[in-house]
């Protein structure tokens, strides 16, 4: 089994969000980048298919150079090569247009990508990736099992769960549930060291459309100081009168 | 040149955010001068929608799509943004929609952008307001194709009266075997019980809490108000709580009236999902958990303490406002 695991490069979950050039663009400065939290689980649910049903592991990103320290902390995990689109993903479809070329050239049977990047919260590329490929797709997926040509899935529904059936190839929108929070792994020095070895290569885009482009960005008003209260009749009292919530 | 919209049923019956994106599909179409149509699936309540502005319902009755199914209920969609000449579509926050939008959106090479919290402050160029950065900030997004699909931020536009004769049509689609690739084999989803997207309260508990075992009174106080409930990551991860009542960042968004966070410390990862609640307030006994800095009201205090308070107080409260 071949598998290509999608991973964006994001900032750090702890990250102060910041725009810059006239509310235009996102202030890197002082940034931590991270592997999309729904791509490390994804990433590890392949590691496990990788050990324990043989399959190869491939890593793609779409981003310039800035990107690739991510990519290394991707195969000192365990991925067996990257491969680096060279452009800026400029849109959700622009960046799945780039995989898919990617995806079709490596004949992979199962991709894996994230629900969505916790930084433009797109929660598109899988979905449109799939289409492109004309592959089955999973979105929200919190569980994977794959039995030689059958896949098992469950994604996760308003309210619960629902457990479905499909056949490689097979595109997954993944996130937390894929592998235990306990499993996810830090790259050990072995790790780092192996990753050096590994070939991370760089392709040129293709020609793609961008469908959609952010013109500007705000950060949220500054909330008003909270109102302390020291017992539950003015509390009702505030939430029935004044803010008219029950 | 019209509006299409997918309003979402359960059992027959439109979800509450049918409504919502019924009336935005039917503010953007009064925008555009045009007007909106809806599609559904095994609908039995069609008429409803023109209270909202929907002039026309497409309606689809077909055994096969009695339940969810992203690639046949996206391939339905699109035949109907074709047959009506669609230029914009309107979908929800759900999780379904969320699955289905990006089918749509790759099948007609249309923008989509999810989130969004507005009407659109243009329809020429196109022009939308949604959140990004999970909450942190918002985005101005231009949509440059000619279909566009607008996802509606949860409990963000609100639902609008605005009555109109619907007219009712049944809406045949054709489907292939290939569209039921991907089949449900099992729903394991708890049967009255409020969900985290559709509620209007939220009742959410953390570590403060200190075990599994003192979550009763966190669903006495969501059952007295109506509420859902939810949990910090932590409290997913050790189990106490099944993982979908995880919220946060990395969990669910909450995008409530109210939000109740007890025993919460209010990290940034936390408050980035559950920011978009229009009150929020916060029960911890350290008052300098950051939490009170993101909340409306709080009290500082034990848990253990207030929260039967709270249950005993609102009981009354119900009992002399019923
Ligand atoms: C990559 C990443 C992603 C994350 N994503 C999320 C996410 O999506 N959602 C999320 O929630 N977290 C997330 N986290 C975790 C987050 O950083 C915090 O660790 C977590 O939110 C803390 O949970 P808590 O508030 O329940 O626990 P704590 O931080 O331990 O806080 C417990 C609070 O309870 C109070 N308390 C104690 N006793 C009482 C009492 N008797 N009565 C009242 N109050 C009491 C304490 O004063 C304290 O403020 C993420 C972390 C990382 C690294
Ligand atoms: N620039 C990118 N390069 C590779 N994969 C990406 C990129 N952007 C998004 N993805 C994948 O698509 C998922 C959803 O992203 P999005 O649609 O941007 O929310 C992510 O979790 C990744 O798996």
């Amino acid at each position: 089994m071949k598998i290509l695991v999608c991973i964006s490069n994001v900032p750090d979950t702890t990250a102060k969000i910041n725009f810059t050039d006239g509310d235009t663009k996102f202030d890197t400065n002082g940034v931590q980048f991270v592997i999309n939290p729904n791509d490390e689980f994804g990433l590890t649910r392949a590691m496990w298919f990788k050990e324990k049903q043989q399959a190869t592991v491939h890593v793609a990103t779409v981003g310039d150079a800035s990107v690739e320290p991510t990519m290394r902390k991707a195969l000192a995990i365990g991925a067996d090569e990257a491969i680096r689109i060279n452009a800026n993903p400029s849109d959700g479809f622009f960046v799945a247009s780039q995989l898919a070329e990617v995806a079709k050239n490596g004949a992979y049977d199962l991709v894996i990508g994230g629900r969505e990047s916790i930084d433009y919260n797109g929660g598109m590329v899988p979905g449109i990736l799939a289409s492109l490929l004309d592959m089955n797709f999973v979105n929200a997926c919190i569980s994977l099992e794959i039995d030689g040509n059958n896949a098992t899935a469950i994604r996760e529904i308003d309210g619960g769960k629902e457990t479905l059936s499909t056949n490689l190839p097979l595109v997954i929108g993944g996130q937390k549930g894929l592998v235990a929070e306990s499993d996810l792994r830090i790259p050990n020095m072995r790790g780092i060291m192996m990753a050096r070895k590994k070939t991370l290569s760089v392709v040129e885009p293709i020609d793609a459309n961008s469908t959609t482009k952010d013109t500007k960005f705000e950060k949220p008003a500054a909330k008003g100081a909270v109102k302390l209260v020291d017992n539950v009749d003015d509390l009702i009292n505030l939430l029935h009168n004044e803010a008219k919530v029950i | 040149m019209s509006v299409l919209v997918y309003t979402e049923t359960e059992n027959g019956s439109f979800k509450k955010s049918a409504f919502e994106v019924a009336s935005y599909a039917n503010s953007v179409a009064e925008q555009m001068g045009t007007s909106a149509t809806a599609i559904s699936f095994n609908s039995s309540e069609t008429d409803t929608l023109g209270t909202y502005g929907i002039s026309k319902v497409l309606n689809i009755t077909n055994e096969n799509l009695k339940s969810f199914n992203a690639k046949a209920y996206a391939h339905s969609i699109v035949e109907a943004a074709k047959a009506e000449n669609a230029t914009v579509i309107v979908v929800s926050s759900s999780t379904d929609s969320k699955f289905l939008a990006p089918i749509i959106a790759a099948q007609l090479k249309a923008g989509y952008v999810p989130n969004v919290v507005a009407a659109p402050e243009s329809t020429s160029p196109f022009t939308v307001k949604r959140t990004a950065f999970s909450n942190k900030g918002f985005a101005q997004t231009q949509i440059n194709s000619e279909v566009k699909i607008i996802g509606v931020s949860n409990n963000a536009f609100g639902a609008h009266e605005n009555k109109t004769n619907a007219i009712v049509e049944n809406f045949v689609p054709t489907l292939s075997e290939a569209d039921f690739n991907v089949k449900s084999v099992d729903i394991d989803k708890a049967v009255g019980k409020v969900t985290i997207a559709d509620a209007d309260i939220v009742v959410s508990g953390g570590r403060g809490l200190k075990g599994p075992e003192n979550w009763g009174m966190i669903e006495e106080l969501a059952e007295v108000l109506g509420a859902a409930t939810a949990c910090s990551k932590p409290v997913s991860d050790m189990g106490w709580r099944p993982h979908g009542e995880h919220v946060g960042q990395t969990g669910k968004p909450v995008a409530s009236n109210l939000y109740i966070a007890i025993g919460i410390s209010g990290a940034i990862q936390h408050l980035a999902g559950v920011s978009a609640s229009k009150v929020k307030v916060v029960i911890n006994t350290d008052e300098e958990a950051p939490f009170f800095k993101a909340a409306d009201y709080g009290i500082v205090g034990d848990a253990f303490e207030v929260v039967p308070q709270l249950v005993q107080k609102l009981k009354e409260f119900k009992a002399q406002n019923a």
